[in-house]
């Protein structure tokens, strides 16, 4: 059955805004889909909210809407498009929730828009949960003893029956507040009764815990002629109990007789035969490691973050057949993407192991909790190919970019106590820690009892413990040097243990030719003739990689996404592999991200899915031989490695190193600032604490502290008096000459963000923003405004002449960001990045400029003039966009939500009408926040903030908002004769703040921070609970002040006439 | 202890060694399977082969009691990249290793693997050996280039004598070309009284043991090695039992029929084969082990019906007889490894067995 030609123009719903659980694989799904669907005929029209994506590229449909998608905008679009089809199965469960609504308001039929793929009931049978467990009794699936209780008795009577361990699930709380596993009859009193006591409605859901089971995955296909397929099956090293995006997972399952893999297999058939799944599916179950038991955990109906890595792992591209078959085709039809000559319908085979670590963003939020549960808290992860499972392991960990470049602990005074401590806590370091126990000479069996993970895995681990040994004894033993290698083993490693420089152990390696080959990934073990060009590489016999005659451009990519650095910069990377292409060269990428569209093999020349460390790039460089490589569009990233690459001969294209390290470097920076005569806030380098001190009192608090060459604000604070910069130091900085601390004088003021780009002669500024937070909250924290709506032309201009100059001054070739900040009459140069920023997406899409794309020819030797681009800023749009960020509080559990310097958030939305107000109001609403016309505003505030606040509370009153407000600001409030609503701070009697949060009585809080970062307990409280219950909290009367404007703009204010009396003079 | 393979093209890849301590020849295949191992090495379609298994790390789950073939592993040797010294399964009862050792079958470990079947793949299935030295490399080559292919493996693998697995349904005499024992299980759990016969014996034999269906099974090497099964296959066609026929049993039924087999380049090994039934439109993915196939173009003027299909490379997958009540499948249905979709083949078998007999019965009556 051929495609259909019954249905002419197709919506698809993105996925939306980045947020833990939901990230760049569908991105990647979306953009696969919309490439597929064209490629058919289709007429496609995309909706997203989220502009740093390729799939809201205009090229990657036929029409694209950067409009938030909720049941109100999305509808609008199918009024105007009326389309003959929806494909909702690729954009996560957004997508998937939003279809269900669409159809639920009836606005489907009306249009006569049929849901393409998977149906609706099939979406619904596999989401809601009894409805789940239904289907699964009628197909005698078994899933885990559950039951929905109101009280203790009837929880007990649960617990009587099944046994321990349980899981307790308060219902209808975000991240699980309350709930938790019971082992025991004094765990079960107190957890239970928590559970209750947190659920709004009183109402747990008590499951019989199978922790410790296996957990296999399988990624699934089906088509309408019931072809039902498994792509790939993966297996979490973690057992049951650690969330699956928040385990270390390999593919194929290593632990699996054909028995239990078959066994697996057919329940996973079963299932989505069962559902009529038509696209792909994905089926969690738990296997127990003593006998054939298993269960059914749960099944998405949709293209998921696991199918992403299936397709990566496998080769095999899940979405874009998904996207064919919700068009009729069936997997016999299609041809198999990678060899070009077998057909969809298979199932690959691999002849290498894939290893998946999350990457996490413990490092950015020091605070938080980081025991893995139940709730998932990676922002990103990292996918890694090797011919052993050591090597596909270290080759992740290498990829994770957290400082770690083998199974090791930073601290290694480490007793067995704390060791096994750190264990059973399960926390992200977890893996680490038990390399540290073998190293202490902790059992195998004893890690097994207390971690569950399977013995195959942990002698693995094991034996690269007695593999270290026997590489540090052995000095310069070319032998034992093959075999670390082929084991996965860095350089960096090997250097440290034998004592020399990494550069000279890679030297020696090539003495002795002892270097990898590359082999291809191609879904078939080689059965087939592939032409995939998508490599790994590995220590073996024959290279795979063929060099063409065409000259080739290296482009790194930016690795897994983390807060500071996500999907926009795998957004420029894409940009650059297809700049590269139009140039006439070959476009060769590396990167480790499975999630991305980057890794997607045809999107470049060649793809090799490789760690982003020196090693690992070097390795590709020379093998290559390419003219250079590209560096400043994956972020902190690549640039990092840009001064070893040179050290190693690679040409760096594009800005020098020189360059961006006269941007980098604060010293050389602040010369050149005077050389040209841009001000800079004041200060200074300090290499002690003393010095930082001496510093501070020189330029006067407030002053900015930050240690030098880090990312995303990381460990950045404003602090207001010399004691607070006494904590810093001693907690935050570690301070010491090799770390040096900025210590900056803070201006309060606009700031002002500006991406440009540069050829040495010209310098052409796409655009400039404005952002809506005064300086102080981290600029992707910060609502940003295109155009600016309140700088005077004279700020305006002085910034683009210091933009000019900057990157003529610094030599910029190719692109640069520049953070400005507006005081007092006078333009300041905050910070100046030589590379793509964050808001190169949003700025490419609202001006029309492609700024990637420009800058790569540039790099390559096309001037600006040449692309047709002058020196200046170039015409303002009319239309006023907003870049909202997105956070994901409610999973991380202890992280403050306040805005300060240090960046917090996952994701952003793009909001885009007429005026400011409407396109906020489109931001915010497409950032998750709700805005009703009225409701009620809680206010606690910190006393410097008061009068200011005042004056707000007095429009939300003016709009018909109700006020609540802690005692002291309640006076101030009642003073202004403005009725409010008094309530308890916390821990007081009766109805506190904290009742008033959990029963969502307050649609928004404001709560601004008493001073510097040292949270009032209160505060954070405060704080978490809003994220915990999913209120908005706004920590910065600069958001307060810009959705009150939104309120504003949507409301009318009822005002009684004024009175005859007080009109005295009316006519002359 | 080094190992190294030895091909007739003269390549030679070095190891080491695991396993049994000797040396042997074999033909050099490679299957895809990425689970299974012990299925594998127990089936005596494999015999006096060495496989080469493209997934890099096997042994993972030990040896366990359940998950075997056949009794005596029929093949000559095994290639892998890694492995595994620690495995860990609650099935498990030892190591890849150690068994080998004990079934005193030399295994290869430590090469790579993908090139080997790249290789493979480029110039069809090799002779080679597994051999303790590469001194006198040159001799071996062109020992290793002077033997034929062994042709009499199917007596090697067969029983010698009948036997019987008594159950209370209908009887079914399986001819042992080979056979699987995932076979055996297949029509025990349908309740069949089984009777095992060697690959040699006549139809009359068979027929005396009044077999209400006939089951031909798998088997190692070329069909044409096998003339018995051929003129047993003729003459059974002229009684009415139900016959099946999987893999060389799909094959010998081909030829007794008229049709015509040849040697694939590198064959069909792995449990992810795509195999479209022609009737219904319906895809299975099947578990596969075949260096021969039926010819397409052979079936022209034959008895037989193409009813199955390979979606790759159009393969004659499934033939059924146009008169007489037999049909044959070039997979395997029961599986033993691989996906099991097509387990309902046994079904078919004993619907078709049922309907002979009730067929048998009326005309009785």
């Amino acid at each position: 059955m051929p495609k259909r030609h019954d249905i002419r123009k197709i919506l698809v719903i993105g996925s939306g805004p980045i947020v833990i659980g939901q990230a760049a694989e569908f991105d990647y799904a979306g953009t696969q889909a919309c490439q597929a669907l064209k490629e058919e005929g289709y007429e496609v029209v995309l909706v997203n909210s989220n502009p740093a994506t390729i799939m809201t590229d205009p090229n990657m449909a036929d029409k694209v809407y950067i409009e938030p998608l909720t049941l109100e905008f999305v509808s609008r679009i199918i009024r105007q498009e009326r389309p003959d089809g929806l494909l909702a199965t690729l954009g996560g469960q957004t997508g998937l929730n939003l279809a269900v609504e669409l159809f639920n308001s009836g606005i489907l039929e009306e249009y006569n828009v049929e849901l393409l793929g998977t149906k609706l009931p099939s979406i619904q049978q596999a989401e809601d949960r009894d409805l789940f467990r239904e289907l699964m009794r009628e197909l005698n699936e078994p899933v885990p003893e559950s039951a929905i209780v109101h009280n203790m008795e009837e929880a007990k009577e649960f617990v009587d029956q099944h046994g321990y361990p349980v899981i307790i699930r308060p219902a209808f709380t975000l991240g699980g507040t309350g709930g938790g596993i019971v082992n025991d009859e004094e765990e079960f009193l107190e957890i239970t009764a928590a559970g209750l006591h947190a659920s709004p409605v009183g109402q747990v859901l008590i499951e019989k815990s199978i922790a410790g089971f296996k957990e296999v995955e399988y990624e699934v296909m089906r088509d309408k002629n019931d072809t039902a397929i498994v792509v790939c099956n993966m297996e979490n090293i973690d057992p049951v109990g650690i969330h699956t995006g928040d385990s270390i997972v390999v593919a194929p399952s290593q632990t699996l007789t054909d028995r239990d893999y078959q066994l697996l297999r057919n329940a996973s058939l079963k299932i989505i035969r069962a559902l009529k799944i038509e696209g792909g599916c994905n089926v969690q179950l738990a296997l127990d490691p003593d006998s054939s038991q298993y269960y059914v955990i749960e099944v998405n109906p949709r293209v998921s973050r696991s199918s992403a890595l299936a397709s990566k792992a496998t080769g095999y591209p899940i979405a874009k057949l998904a996207a064919k078959i919700a068009v009729g085709y069936t997997l016999d039809e299609v041809k198999n993407p990678v060899t070009g000559t077998t057909y969809a319908c298979f199932e690959p085979a691999l002849d290498y192991i894939v290893t998946k670590i999350p990457r996490w963003p413990f490092d950015k939020f020091e605070g938080a909790n980081r025991k893995l549960g139940t709730q998932m808290k990676a922002t990103g992860e990292v996918m890694a190919i090797g011919r052993n499972f050591e090597e596909s392991l270290l080759k992740a960990v290498r990829s994770l970019e957290i400082s770690a470049f083998h199974l090791g602990v930073t601290d290694n005074q480490l007793t067995v106590s704390e060791v096994e401590e750190k264990i059973l806590r399960a926390d992200d370091e977890r893996l680490f820690y038990i390399a540290e126990a073998f190293r202490m000479g902790i059992t195998v069996e004893q890690i097994h009892e207390w971690t569950k993970i399977d013995l195959f895995f942990l002698e693995k681990l094991h034996g690269m413990i007695l593999l270290e040994n026997r590489v540090k004894e052995r000095k310069h033993d070319a032998g034992i040097l093959q075999k670390a290698k082929e084991k996965g083993f860095s350089d960096r490693w090997i250097a440290d243990a034998w004592g020399v420089d990494e550069y000279d152990l890679y030297k020696f390696r090539q003495k002795e030719n002892i270097k990898p080959v590359f082999k291809m990934v191609d879904t078939c073990a080689a059965e087939f003739e592939s032409t995939t060009p998508y490599y790994y590489g590995t220590y073996g016999e024959e290279d795979e990689s063929v060099i063409t005659d065409k000259k080739s451009v290296v482009v790194l990519g930016s690795g897994p996404i983390r807060i500071g650095q996500g999907i926009e910069f795998d957004y420029a990377t894409v940009h650059t592999v297809w700049a590269i292409q139009e140039a006439g060269y070959e476009a060769i990428i590396i990167n480790n991200n499975p999630e991305t569209v980057s890794t997607d093999f045809s999107m470049s020349d060649k793809l090799y899915f490789e760690p982003l460390t020196v090693e690992d790039v070097m390795h590709v460089i020379e093998h290559e031989k390419p003219e250079g490589v590209i560096v400043q569009f994956g972020g902190q990233t690549a640039i990092n490695l840009s001064e070893e690459l040179e050290r190693r001969g690679i040409k760096i294209l594009g800005t020098s190193l020189d360059s961006m390290d006269l941007a980098e470097d604060r010293e050389r920076f602040e010369k050149v600032m005077q050389e040209l005569n841009i001000p800079q806030p004041a200060g200074k380098t300090a290499f002690s604490v003393t010095d930082a001190v001496t510093i501070a009192s020189s330029i006067g608090y407030p002053v900015l502290v930050r240690p030098s060459y880090v990312l995303g604000g990381r460990a950045m604070e404003i602090v207001y008096q010399e004691s607070e910069l006494l904590q810093y130091m001693e907690n935050a900085a570690r301070v010491n000459p090799d770390h040096p601390v900025l210590v900056d004088r803070y201006l309060e003021g606009k700031e002002i963000e500006v991406d440009a780009i540069s050829d040495g002669n010209d310098v052409f500024i796409p655009g400039m923003m404005e952002h809506i937070e005064r300086a102080g909250v981290h600029s992707g924290d910060s609502i940003a405004v295109y155009p600016p709506q309140t700088l005077p032309e004279e700020i305006k201009q002085k910034i683009i002449d210091r933009t000019i100059s900057i990157a003529k001054g610094l030599n910029i070739i190719g692109l640069l960001n520049i953070q400005f900040v507006w005081h007092k009459d006078e333009v300041y140069v905050l910070e100046v990045n030589p590379r793509s920023s964050r808001t190169v997406p949003f700025l490419s899409k609202i001006t029309g400029v492609p700024m990637a794309n420009a800058a790569t020819k540039v790099i390559l030797g096309e001037s600006l003039k040449q692309q047709g681009y002058e020196t200046g800023y170039q015409k303002e749009a009319d239309e006023v966009s907003v870049k909202v960020p997105v956070f994901s509080f409610a999973k991380l559990r202890r992280v403050d939500t306040y805005l300060g310097p240090e960046m917090k958030s996952t994701g952003e939305v793009m909001g885009r009408d007429k005026n400011l107000q409407k396109a906020l109001y489109k931001g915010l609403i497409a950032s998750g926040i709700k805005i009703p016309a009225y409701g009620t505003v809680l206010f606690t505030v910190a006393d410097k903030d008061k009068a200011e606040a005042l004056e707000m509370v007095k429009r939300y009153y003016e709009i018909g908002y109700t006020i609540m407000a802690t005692e002291g600001t309640a006076s101030i409030i009642e003073k202004e004769g403005i009725p409010v609503d008094v309530v308890g701070k916390i821990g007081s009697k009766g109805r506190n703040l904290l009742d008033v949060i959990r029963k969502g009585e307050a649609q928004f809080v404001v709560n601004t921070l008493t001073k510097g970062k040292i949270p009032a307990r209160d505060g954070f409280r405060i704080r978490r609970e809003c994220a915990e219950n999913g209120v908005v909290c706004l920590t910065n009367l600069d958001t307060s002040e810009a959705l009150l404007e939104v309120l504003e703009s949507i409301s009318f204010s009822a005002h009684a006439l004024s009175s005859f009396t007080k009109k005295e003079k009316v006519l002359v | 202890m080094k190992r190294y393979l030895i091909l007739e093209d003269g390549t030679i890849f070095k190891g080491l060694a695991f396993g049994s301590s000797r040396e042997s020849n074999g033909e050099v295949v490679f299957t895809t399977s990425m689970t299974g191992y012990q299925e594998v090495l127990t089936d005596p379609s494999y015999c006096d082969q060495i496989i080469t298994f493209t997934y890099p790390l096997v042994g993972n789950y030990g040896i366990n009691r359940t998950d075997y073939e056949s009794i005596r592993p029929a093949a000559s040797g095994i290639i892998v990249n890694e492995h595994a010294e620690f495995p860990n399964h609650h099935e498990g009862m030892q190591s890849l290793s150690s068994w080998l050792t004990a079934k005193d079958i030399p295994g290869l470990y430590g090469i790579d693997t993908r090139k080997l079947t790249r290789k493979i793949r480029q110039h069809g299935t090799l002779k080679g050996r597994l051999s303790n030295t590469i001194e006198n490399a040159q001799e071996i080559i062109n020992e290793i280039n002077a033997a034929p292919l062994t042709t009499d493996q199917v007596s090697k693998v067969t029983t010698k004598t009948p036997y019987h697995l008594p159950n209370s349904g209908n009887r079914v005499v399986v001819v042992d070309f080979g056979v699987k024992t995932g076979m055996l299980r297949e029509l025990s759990r349908r309740l069949c009284d089984v009777i095992v016969v060697p690959y040699n014996t006549p139809a009359a034999d068979i027929i005396r043991l009044q077999p209400d269906g006939v089951l031909l099974s798998n088997g190692p090497g070329d069909p044409k090695d096998v003339p018995e099964g051929i003129t047993m296959i003729q003459e059974l066609l002229n009684y009415n039992i139900p016959i099946l026929g999987i893999c060389l049993g799909h094959q010998l039924l081909a030829l007794a029929c008229g049709g015509d087999t040849e040697k694939l380049k590198f064959g069909h090994r792995g449990s992810n084969h795509p195999v479209r039934d022609l009737e219904t439109g319906k895809i299975a993915l099947t578990s596969q082990n075949h260096g021969y196939a039926v010819t397409v173009d052979s079936l022209v003027n034959t008895s037989l019906e193409l009813t199955h299909q390979a979606v790759n490379d159009g393969t004659v997958e499934g033939l059924k007889h146009k008169v007489k009540r037999a049909f044959s499948i070039q997979y395997h249905p029961e599986a033993s490894p691989g996906p099991q979709d097509s387990n309902p083949i046994f079904d078919d078998f004993m619907k078709m067995i049922k309907t002979t007999k009730k067929e048998g019965l009326m005309q009785n009556a």
